[in-house]
């Protein structure tokens, strides 16, 4: 029953903030987001308990005639998903309560709705009730960049919502050819697997290429990421937030529970044109990113990196390819909720995030510089931090598989070592200029929000085995 | 056949209004009477009524699952649009004629869904066009209207026209109008496709297009949707787009089951045309209504497959559903425009809706969820809608044609979201709007209709395969 507890607490939530007065929205949000992580916790608890398969699991009978359950199951890799998904929302919830939000009802409940169709994704064990959450998590936050992003976000989000539609048709597709070739007309995602793998070559090669487009345009990785910087620029920070911090997971987290184990023909003869994708994706943005001049825009560049890094992982086919994948899955939404809160702190407190025009604000808060520079080097991957777990296993995996694409994917920890250090070296050390001279103290509310992201970072950096342990068991299973 | 005889029943009594001088009740009445129609018509479907008269009618008509589940959803469209559109008839002086044309317009599509002779498909096209025509015309002060109906009666007279000459070069190549005649005669093995019957088909496939405004025979539509009331467009995209569509499917679903193989090619034609004509050229549109008569356009190529792959298991029930789905969406839509169409001196540009949300939340939000059906996005019954006609596609191998479709779909979602950015993201320049009670619990309800029918498949399976 913990599925329908996840997907309903954060929609019971939204029907409150929206029947109760605007004045409260926050905090109800924040309350039901808590809940909400209480909830995820005592279903880790459940799993790690090794619970019967009714607690982690749900089925209903849905649509006889389309062969569809709402089927949800919890295993260790989904957890993962969940756990990072429910932690981060509260902080998200955080980050707003110094900040003046216009029509906070409509922005707190789309918040909320987003975080049930994510959770429904992480979730979902049969194609038809995936595909519609995989929709459904994308209407609110069109809706949240439409209604509170910035300058010219009309033609921003609307390449957004085409290009992520596009991609998700296209996996529709895939799924009615795997239904099809069910023996008994079903979507559950066991069928599916049997299905896929009875097809011809050619039919995977189809299927293969459909979901991987959907997964890549989600991600994004190159050639498929010229709506993502502009989108995560444009966006409100809370939304820039949910999309690098939890929306870019859905496709990696599709690639290993909805491709690989798909399609095994056609995913072990693509393996190297992916991986080489990914690699582009990796030393490409990097390249980019160390050109930006606008900080948002550079970790906007930097997601991508990493997440090509994932990407290549994962497609190592690897245990410790894709267990870094989800370490780094899990490190890296932590990570870049911290930096874009940091950004918006910048930006909210100087006006500007053009880097060239600030610096010197460590002189000023001193304190604000530390969690910047400890959010910082979980970023680059610094050993002792959580990004360094993921990004060692991600290497390792992907060397196994071919030790160039790992030398040539290993580039991404100097030059991510590159910017990030460069960006903070611009905008916390040298000279105050005249924006940076009174920059205020933080606000408690924002140094919760450093603390509990700093402690994430530390803790599952000194001891990488409490994300790990959750889904080593389930990624053995489908891991060569 | 009983809701033949209640709805002429109604239509006459409707016109004595105007001698004995009870207009005033007239509106409630016909509301009843649309109601007790619709109670019949269910209570048939699920088997509770039999009625003699059910049994084929002089070989005429047959009320069969198939006749009863459209005539079931024909009453709920038209019970529906009385209702939004009552004060289409309330600030009329001849509101008792209008009423009458559109009830007689319901006994022409009722025997479009059940006919079993091509005469009373002849029949029924002209009973359900008629009145149309005239009401295309009843803003008869505007001379859109005036244009409008004219239009639509020539381009109609012109497209029946060719149904009977289509009509007659079937009958002269089998010797019979009675479908069921047709039916052995054209599947019997010794069975030779002569110039005559070929020619007939294509007549009849162009008529049948014609009626439904699938391109390249959509000309029409564009011009009468926007000219005609807003009101008479929403009964036109939806009550008539039903019977049209639900009689085109029954020519094969009777009569001519092998005619969508054979004749593939005119169909990718119709289909392909349609999907992209009306999607390209709705992106162009900046007046709301004429961009809904071309996403009208767009959406009978999806219909048009459903009759297309007529030989899948689910085809009807698919196409049903899209139709069910379609005009519950396309009311709500319309209600919307012609709420804001009163608000803004009788603008229906796109600008008219610039910022909504902040004017009426409850019209903006009605109008997305209709909007984001319409482009398919789940779990809406849109989205349904779409999915099992594009299953069937690939089930009958048509993997090219889903790719299209799916393209053509995706150019629909430009021009859909114009409007949703509208209202979401500019700024409103005209008044709030408030509405009246009952057009909350209208909007509200359709609302709940568009979620309900896409996460419940009652509709689907309303039809047995």
């Amino acid at each position: 029953m913990f599925p329908l507890l996840l997907i309903f607490l954060p929609v019971l939530t939204a029907l409150f903030i929206f029947v109760l007065p605007a004045a409260q929205s926050r905090m109800i949000a924040f309350a039901g987001a808590i809940l909400s992580l209480l909830a995820v916790l005592l279903s880790f608890n459940a799993l790690h308990a090794d619970a019967t398969d009714v607690a982690l699991s749900f089925s209903f009978n849905w649509l006889p005639s389309l062969g569809s359950n709402i089927s949800f199951g919890i295993d260790g890799i989904s957890m993962v998903l969940l756990l990072l998904t429910n932690i981060l929302l509260p902080l998200i919830i955080l980050t707003t309560f110094q900040r003046d939000i216009i029509k906070p009802k409509g922005y707190f409940s789309l918040m909320l709705l987003m975080q049930s169709a994510l959770l429904g994704v992480f979730m979902a064990t049969d194609g038809l009730v995936f595909y519609i959450f995989w929709e459904l998590a994308l209407i609110p936050i069109y809706f949240i960049c439409l209604f509170w992003g910035g300058e010219g976000r009309q033609r921003i989000t609307f390449k957004f919502f085409i290009y992520t539609l596009l991609g998700s048709l296209f996996m529709l597709v895939a799924l009615i050819i795997l239904f099809q070739h069910t023996t008994n007309h079903s979507f559950a995602i066991k069928e599916l697997y049997a299905a896929g793998a009875s097809m011809t070559f050619d039919q995977q090669a189809w299927v293969f290429w459909f979901f991987f487009l959907a997964f890549a345009i989600k991600m994004p990785v190159f050639p498929f990421h010229t709506w993502q910087p502009d989108t995560y620029v444009n966006a409100p920070t809370q939304g820039t937030m949910l999309l690098s911090g939890i929306m870019l997971k859905m496709g990696t987290y599709g690639l290993i529970r909805w491709l690989l184990p798909m399609v095994p023909q056609a995913v072990s003869a693509y393996t190297d044109l992916v991986i080489i994708l990914s690699i582009i994706s990796v030393v490409y943005a990097s390249a980019i990113a160390m050109a930006q001049v606008n900080f948002k825009r550079m970790i906007a560049y930097s997601s991508i990196a990493h997440v090509g890094l994932i990407c290549a992982g994962i497609f190592s086919y690897k245990a410790e390819g894709i267990q870094g994948a989800l370490a780094q899955m899990f490190a890296h939404g932590i990570n870049v909720v911290g930096l874009f809160f940091i950004c918006d702190i910048i930006q909210t407190n100087t006006g500007t995030d053009t880097m060239a025009n600030l610096g010197g604000i460590r002189t000023v808060n001193q304190k604000f510089a530390f969690w910047f520079l400890i959010t910082m080097l979980g970023s680059v991957a610094l050993p002792l931090t959580n990004g360094f777990a993921g990004e060692f296993l991600l290497l390792n995996g992907i060397y196994q598989y071919n030790a160039w694409f790992a030398a040539i994917g290993g580039l991404t920890i100097i030059l991510g070592a590159v910017y990030m250090l460069r960006g903070y070296q611009a905008i916390m050390l040298g000279e105050t200029s005249s924006i940076t001279t009174s920059f205020p103290a933080l606000k408690l509310s924002e140094t919760i929000v450093f603390i509990v992201i700093a402690g994430i970072i530390v803790i599952s950096g000194i001891y990488p085995k409490i994300i790990l342990d959750i889904s080593a068991w389930d990624v053995q299973l489908i891991a060569h | 056949m009983n809701e033949i005889l209640i709805v002429a029943g109604l239509g006459v009594l409707t016109l004595l209004a105007e001698i004995f001088s009870f207009k005033k009740f007239i509106a409630p009445i016909v509301i009843a009477g649309l109601l007790a129609t619709w109670v019949v018509a269910a209570l048939e479907l699920n088997g509770n009524i039999y009625s003699s008269l059910n049994a084929s009618v002089l070989n005429m008509l047959d009320f069969d699952r198939y006749a009863q589940s459209f005539v079931l959803l024909l009453t709920t469209i038209a019970l529906l649009w009385v209702i939004i559109n009552y004060n289409f008839f309330s600030d009329e002086s001849n509101k008792a004629d209008h009423l009458s044309l559109i009830l007689f317009s319901m006994v022409g599509g009722f025997c479009m869904v059940s006919y079993t002779n091509f005469v009373m498909l002849f029949l029924g096209i002209e009973i359900l066009s008629i009145p149309m025509y005239v009401l295309a015309g009843s803003n008869k002060r505007s001379l859109r209207s005036n244009e409008a109906s004219l239009k639509y009666f020539l381009m109609g007279s012109f497209a029946t026209g060719i149904l009977l000459f289509g009509i007659a070069l079937l009958y002269g190549s089998t010797g019979s109008f009675y479908v069921y005649d047709l039916r052995v005669k054209t599947t019997g093995a010794d069975f030779v496709m002569t110039p005559m019957f070929t020619i007939g088909m294509v007549m009849l496939l162009a008529a049948m297009a014609f009626k439904s405004s699938a391109a390249p025979f959509h000309f029409w539509a564009p011009d009468v949707y926007t000219g005609s009331p807003s009101s008479v467009t929403s009964f036109m995209s939806t009550f008539v787009k039903t019977s049209a569509l639900a009689a085109f499917m029954r020519l094969f679903y009777t009569a001519l089951p092998y005619v969508p193989e054979t004749f593939d090619r005119i169909f990718l034609i119709l289909i392909i045309g349609s999907l992209f004509l009306g999607n390209i050229i709705a992106v162009f549109q900046t007046n709301a209504k004429r961009l809904l008569a071309y996403s009208s356009i767009s959406h009978v190529g999806f219909m048009l497959m459903a009759i297309r792959f007529f030989s899948e298991p689910t085809s009807v029930a698919s196409l049903f559903f899209y139709m069910a789905a379609y005009a519950i969406t396309t009311l709500a839509a319309f209600m919307v425009l012609k709420i804001v169409e009163e608000n803004s001196d009788g603008d229906v540009s796109i600008s008219a809706f610039n910022g909504l949300v902040k004017r009426n939340p409850l019209l903006a939000g009605t109008l997305t969820i209709a909007l984001l059906s319409m482009a398919g996005i789940p779990p809406l019954s849109g989205f349904f809608a779409k999915f099992n006609i594009l299953y069937i596609a690939l089930h009958h191998g048509y993997f090219w044609l889903v790719i299209i479709a799916i393209l053509a779909s995706l150019i629909g979602v430009y021009y859909y979201f114009k409007i949703v950015i509208a209202m979401f993201a500019s700024e409103p320049v005209l008044a709030p709007i408030t509405l009246t009670g009952k057009q909350k619990t209208l909007l509200l309800l359709l609302t709940l209709l568009i979620v309900g029918m896409g996460l419940n498949s009652f509709v689907f399976d309303l039809i047995p395969s």
